[in-house]
């Protein structure tokens, strides 16, 4: 049976080593978590500059040859009506 | 009511002249969809025309008060791979798209850091691609983008997960800066990566 010094000092060393394991394993999580936010951050940047470079094209006014397309489609009505 | 007045197109004039207005309005989506699918200006433009003169003429298919958008993003995406589909396998990477890419970066007006992206789109996996376009710029839902791309749901999330992180490491490795073989060979080993980082996880 061990002693109650023994004990107290075997308690001592244990909570020592727990207290750097600890540490050490926060450390080492610390480490991955910044790079996580890191990476959400850059993808974050993707995203914003996806949608940028998408709205930048429905902001663009439509060329004349699309609206000719529809306007076509109304002569061929126009035509059908007068048949 | 008739059949036929039930039907969008026919020769109900009111519900063609609704119709139209709203895929008026829709041009510049489709534009811009087809834009970021293509990578460049003229082809786009080919693709949403021919995707404009196809909605039309399937007027009478399309229900008023459905999701048109959805509706002419999906025959987009149809024309644009019944266009590609002899000359591309499914996940294999476009290198004919990626050199036309790589071209289009001499234009000194763009700014640097949208080339950079259109030129890492150009190097996903066409089905990769459309998926993070949908989700991440098109505004559509997970769902709403499984409607268009005519899959599962899972497969679209899955899809954008992988090509966001792809996407990440052509910017962060500079693949897409380089000439089209070795922009080839740098982007199958951040494709294998990514594969590796998706079962891993």
């Amino acid at each position: 049976m061990m002693s109650q010094n023994q004990g107290g000092r075997s308690l001592e060393r244990r909570n020592a080593k727990a207290k750097a394991e600890d540490e050490s394993v926060e450390a080492a999580k610390r480490a991955p978590r910044r790079a996580l936010d890191e990476a959400r951050l850059r993808q974050q940047a993707i995203g914003v500059k996806l949608r940028q470079m998408f709205d930048r094209v429905v902001n663009e006014p439509v060329p004349d040859e699309f609206l000719a397309i529809l306007r076509r489609v109304d002569d061929r009505a126009q035509g059908r009506d007068d048949s | 009511m008739t059949a036929e007045a039930v039907a969008t197109g026919g020769d109900d004039p009111a519900m063609e002249g609704r119709f139209k207005r709203e895929l008026v309005a829709l041009i510049p989506h489709l534009r811009a969809f087809a834009r970021t699918l293509t990578g460049d200006q003229a082809s786009a433009d080919d693709l949403a025309q021919d995707a404009l003169m196809k909605a039309w003429d399937a007027r009478a298919s399309y229900q008023m008060g459905t999701n048109m958008k959805a509706w002419t993003f999906m025959i987009l995406r149809n024309q644009f791979y019944s266009e590609k589909r002899r000359s591309w396998r499914q996940t294999q990477l476009d290198q004919d798209a990626a050199e036309r890419t790589l071209v289009a970066v001499d234009d000194p007006q763009a700014p640097v850091a949208l080339d950079e992206l259109r030129l890492g789109l150009g190097m996903l996996p066409p089905e990769q691609r459309e998926a993070l376009i949908l989700v991440g710029a098109g505004g559509f839902a997970y769902e709403e983008a499984a409607e268009i791309c005519g899959c599962a749901v899972g497969t679209v999330k899955s899809r954008v997960s992988r090509a966001r992180r792809a996407l990440q490491g052509i910017l962060e490795t500079g693949a897409y800066d380089r000439d089209g073989r070795s922009a080839g060979d740098a982007m199958n080993s951040i494709m294998a990566e990514a594969e590796h980082l998706g079962q891993s996880r």
